[in-house]
């Protein structure tokens, strides 16, 4: 089983990665740009646990340690 | 009286703070591995600089979650006297002693340089020896300083008097141009609510002499020492 973890900022929260990255775009002529979010993608392969343990394993892991709920949203799939 | 500096993989500031306490100011001042699961008989722990197991995930992330982390933790809850610097205040906050998180410079830059503090009240173990209106010169070295917390948050440090320094100019003044990060309100460094334990981005421990540019650095640590040495006085009585 393969957990697929996408964690981004806040919205609330700034974001000069994603600014600097939106910038950048549209310097090269990209247009109709309306916001960049630059954030972490997390691949975990698990093996033996059933899918329910699963997700609330990995549901746990991104509270306490893969993001920090301060400053960060995550979400998940498994596969 | 007696210091711990903890040391993480890629701390890189413990020597300059073991440097500072015992050298500058003739204290006692050991090393704590990370993997240590006590801290041994000790008046005050130092969270140092530095990018603890290469700032992966987060920094101070994985720290967080060391072993020694364990000890703070319940050092903090009795009582005991904690600063984190630089790295250190990352590990805190992600450790949950401290609220709020740094993030990203807003100009993406690592910035390294002289900045100005302005303290915001005496009445912490960290702030009582600094001279009052006194702008502290002290370095920073960081990518990642910029204070954010929820509004609510900011409100609360702001209505607890936990803000403890603020970036400013040499005259003192809080201008956003001084704000080397983009911290929120200039937040330079803060304390949790028990005031036993602060954490700020700029290092006190390397501008505690004037050949490094500044001494300022030094009222921090003479503030701590004082209030353990007037702590240990009440105790003795």
């Amino acid at each position: 089983m393969k957990a697929r973890i996408v964690v981004t900022p806040k919205k609330a929260v700034l974001d000069p990665q994603g600014k600097a990255v939106q910038n950048a775009l549209e310097h090269l002529g990209y247009a109709g740009i309306q916001a960049v979010h630059v954030g972490k993608y997390l691949e975990i392969e698990l093996n033996g646990a059933d899918s329910e343990t699963a997700r609330k394993q990995i549901d746990e892991a991104c509270r306490k340690f893969l993001s920090n709920p301060v400053i960060e949203e995550y979400h998940f799939e498994l596969e | 009286m007696n210091f711990a500096v903890l040391q993480f993989p890629a701390s890189n500031c413990d020597q300059d703070a073991i440097h500072a306490l015992r050298d500058v100011l003739g204290h006692s001042a050991r090393y704590v591995w990370h993997k240590e699961t006590s801290l041994g008989a000790v008046d005050a722990v130092i969270v140092p600089g530095g990018f603890s197991y290469g700032d992966y995930l987060r920094c101070g992330a994985i720290a967080r979650f060391s072993p020694v982390m364990a000890a703070v933790q319940r050092f903090a809850a009795d009582g005991g006297l904690v600063l984190g610097i630089c790295n250190g205040f990352q590990v805190l906050c992600e450790a949950g002693l401290l609220p709020g998180a740094l993030i990203r410079n807003r100009s993406l830059q690592f910035r390294c340089e002289q900045v100005h503090l302005k303290t915001l009240t005496a009445d912490s173990p960290f702030t009582s020896q600094i001279p009052p209106g006194r702008p502290l010169r002290i370095p920073i070295a960081h990518g990642e300083g910029c204070y954010f917390a929820e509004e609510e948050t900011l409100t609360g440090l702001k209505a607890k008097n936990q803000v403890l320094w603020l970036y400013c100019n040499a005259q003192g003044e809080v201008t956003d141009q001084s704000n080397p990060n983009g911290s929120l309100w200039n937040i330079a460094g803060i304390c949790n609510e028990g005031r036993n334990v602060a954490g700020l981005m700029p290092h006190p421990e390397r501008g505690c002499e004037a050949i490094l540019g500044s001494a300022d650095g030094r009222f921090i640590f003479e503030s701590l020492i004082h209030a353990l040495q007037s702590g240990q006085l009440a105790t003795a009585a």
